[in-house]
């Protein structure tokens, strides 16, 4: 079974055009992609700028709705405040998530140092 | 007929009766998944030994006269939802090797009677997605036709119940998962009222959003399916209690000695709306809405009282829709690091490096588009103009629905404005592929319920949906109207 292709990347020449109308820069998708910890490479980079932009374009459609006092919808179900009981139950479960961790030494997950 | 062939209603039947075993059924089943599975690829993984031990375990159970409504029957769930002790990659590589030591809420209530868990199904990657194409498994082809897409997110659950690789499936509807698949694929699909059904066990998308639902080859079954499967639970907050079942259709039959939820019975003269918005959608296929409109004049002839209605807002439901979805998706998918579960990369050197390249190797492009929006949507300076501003937008698509139901009970739309496409079409273009979703996301974002039923075939052969929208809770309505389009 194969990963799905990957839409092409456009022209050098091409991604000078559209560079001057996307409404997210590559710069921003670098920070952005930064922020939400997913390393990009600069051919991905484009091409999410690109396709972005064109999203974000199509969202200004929201623009021509006049919200003035609407309240924003959070939630649908009209529930408030469902309580439980704070009862703890013991969970069975230990050794079977233990067994899904990545690493594992004397039954504790490892993991990278967070100080370099 | 095939013993795969069956809907859950005679599978039942001839398991009571005795006319066939659950062994049986389940190697029927078995054996449709090893002959098509590598030309439709519905299925990630299949359940081989694990379902023929639960065929014979549900078998002694009927044996004992213990069996309840889906005891034995043989079905498939999504792959993004967490199954015991069965791989859940949820479709995306970071999951690979994931095995969840529980059950999602609705699949133990399945699988406490006696169901069969037969495979998981092939999706867009964390239901990331509308033809199945961003499943790092490879897509979903439509059994009808193997160029074309099978749909998304479900597409594999879809495929599989179309095929007849299992009876019936548990899917999730986020903004048509369910729907869209459903009828290209030719089957029936539900998008419960939100807080119909738990969520808890279901790899989240975006939460004020997610449903949990059937796929099935009847609305019979549709019904069947969610009497057992409904219901609060207290491990998902987001499910309503209610005492008494919300309609006759879910109360009648569904317990097994009296199955057919209306069978034979015609007329539930429902007042129906037609919204004139779906039926001027730019792009609308005119076999599609040739097909919807004499699936309306039947309705009328059974007595249904046919409105004309608007929805003044339902252009900009797929906006809001694709603000809120990633805005919520970026934070549903941190969890998704490498850290506890999953597959973790360790070929970096810092922590950092550990995330961005266990994400960049585990998520498809789609999957990473979202994060990256709603990020983006979400950071500071923003909110009021994406997610804020989508989250009114909403009140007002809500109270288009509200108002529309004082006038009408249900309403009736096609599914999608188009049968299936084809395999890479709109693969490379997000925003056309957002755009597929127009008929569909109004009822999602309202919370409200949505039945995909069978409406026929284009010349061409392949099939057409049609999509019964009702008020809130008020899924059992929608049924009866959907099962009087079925005859």
């Amino acid at each position: 079974m194969s990963d799905v292709t990957s839409p092409s990347v456009p022209l050098l020449e091409e991604r000078e055009e559209l560079k001057k109308c996307m409404s997210i820069s590559i710069d921003e998708v670098r920070k952005i992609a930064q922020l939400a910890r997913i390393e990009l490479t600069p051919e991905e980079q484009v091409r999410h700028a690109e396709t972005i932009s064109a999203v974000l374009d199509y969202m200004n459609i929201l623009n021509e709705v006049d919200t003035t006092n609407v309240e924003p919808t959070f939630q649908v179900t009209g529930l408030e405040n469902v309580y439980r009981e704070d009862v703890v139950v013991e969970s069975k479960l230990r050794d079977k998530l233990i067994a899904q961790m990545p690493e594992v030494e004397m039954e504790e997950l490892v993991v990278p140092g967070v100080f370099e | 007929m095939n013993l795969n062939e069956l809907a859950i209603v005679q599978a039942a039947e001839g398991l009571q009766k005795k006319d066939f075993t659950s062994v049986e059924l389940t190697s029927a089943c078995l054996a449709r998944i090893h002959e098509r599975n590598k030309d439709i690829n519905a299925f990630i993984t299949v359940c081989d030994e694990l379902a023929i031990e639960e065929a014979k375990k549900a078998d002694m159970m009927i044996a004992k006269g213990e069996a309840k409504p889906l005891t034995g029957i043989p079905f498939a769930v999504k792959d993004a939802i967490c199954t015991a002790g069965v791989r859940s990659t949820g479709a995306g590589k970071i999951l690979d090797n994931y095995t969840p030591p529980y059950d999602a809420t609705v699949i133990k209530k399945i699988r406490d009677q006696g169901g069969v868990l037969i495979g998981k199904n092939n999706c867009d990657a964390f239901g990331h997605g509308a033809s199945n194409e961003n499943s790092m498994y490879g897509p979903v082809k439509n059994p009808h036709d193997l160029s074309k897409v099978a749909g998304g997110s479900s597409g594999g659950s879809a495929a599989a119940v179309a095929d007849n690789m299992c009876i019936y499936a548990i899917a999730e509807d986020t903004g048509g998962s369910i729907r869209q698949p459903a009828s290209f694929c030719g089957v029936v699909g539900l998008r419960p009222s939100y807080g119909r059904n738990s969520r808890y066990g279901i790899m989240p998308m975006a939460s004020s959003l997610d449903t949990v639902g059937p796929l099935t080859k009847t609305v019979e079954d549709m019904a069947i399916v969610m009497q057992e499967i409904a219901g609060r639970d207290p491990l998902d907050a987001t499910t309503v209690a209610y005492d008494e079942p919300p309609h006759p259709a879910l109360s009648r039959g569904a317990r097994g000695q009296q199955p057919p939820l209306l069978a034979g019975e015609v007329g539930v003269r429902a007042r129906v709306g037609v919204p004139k918005e779906y039926f001027e959608i730019e792009g609308i296929d005119p076999e599609v809405k040739e097909i919807t409109i004499e699936k309306i004049k039947l309705l009328k002839d059974s007595g249904c009282e046919i409105i004309d209605v608007s929805l003044p807002h339902t252009k900009y439901a797929i906006a809001v829709y694709y603000i809120i979805v990633p805005c919520e998706d970026s934070s549903n998918m941190a969890r998704l690091d490498g850290i506890r579960y999953g597959v973790r990369n360790t070929e970096g050197r810092t922590l950092y490096d550990m995330y961005a390249r266990s994400r960049d190797l585990g998520f498809p492009e789609e999957v990473k588009r979202r994060i990256l929006i709603g990020t983006y949507a979400l950071s500071a300076g923003y909110y009021d103009a994406y997610y804020k501003k989508a989250q009114q937008v909403r009140t007002l698509i809500r109270k288009d629905f509200d108002d529309v139901f004082k006038q009408v009970d249900v309403l009736i739309t096609p599914t999608s404005p188009f049968p299936a496409f084809g395999v890479g079409e709109k693969a490379s273009d997000p925003l056309a592929m957002y755009l597929a979703d127009v008929m569909l996301s109004p009822a999602s974002v309202a919370g409200v319920p949505a039945l995909s039923v069978p409406a026929g075939k284009t010349k061409a052969g392949l099939p057409v949906g049609i999509q019964i929208i009702g008020a809130r809770m008020d899924e059992g309505l929608v049924m009866q109207v959907g099962h009087q389009l079925s005859f």
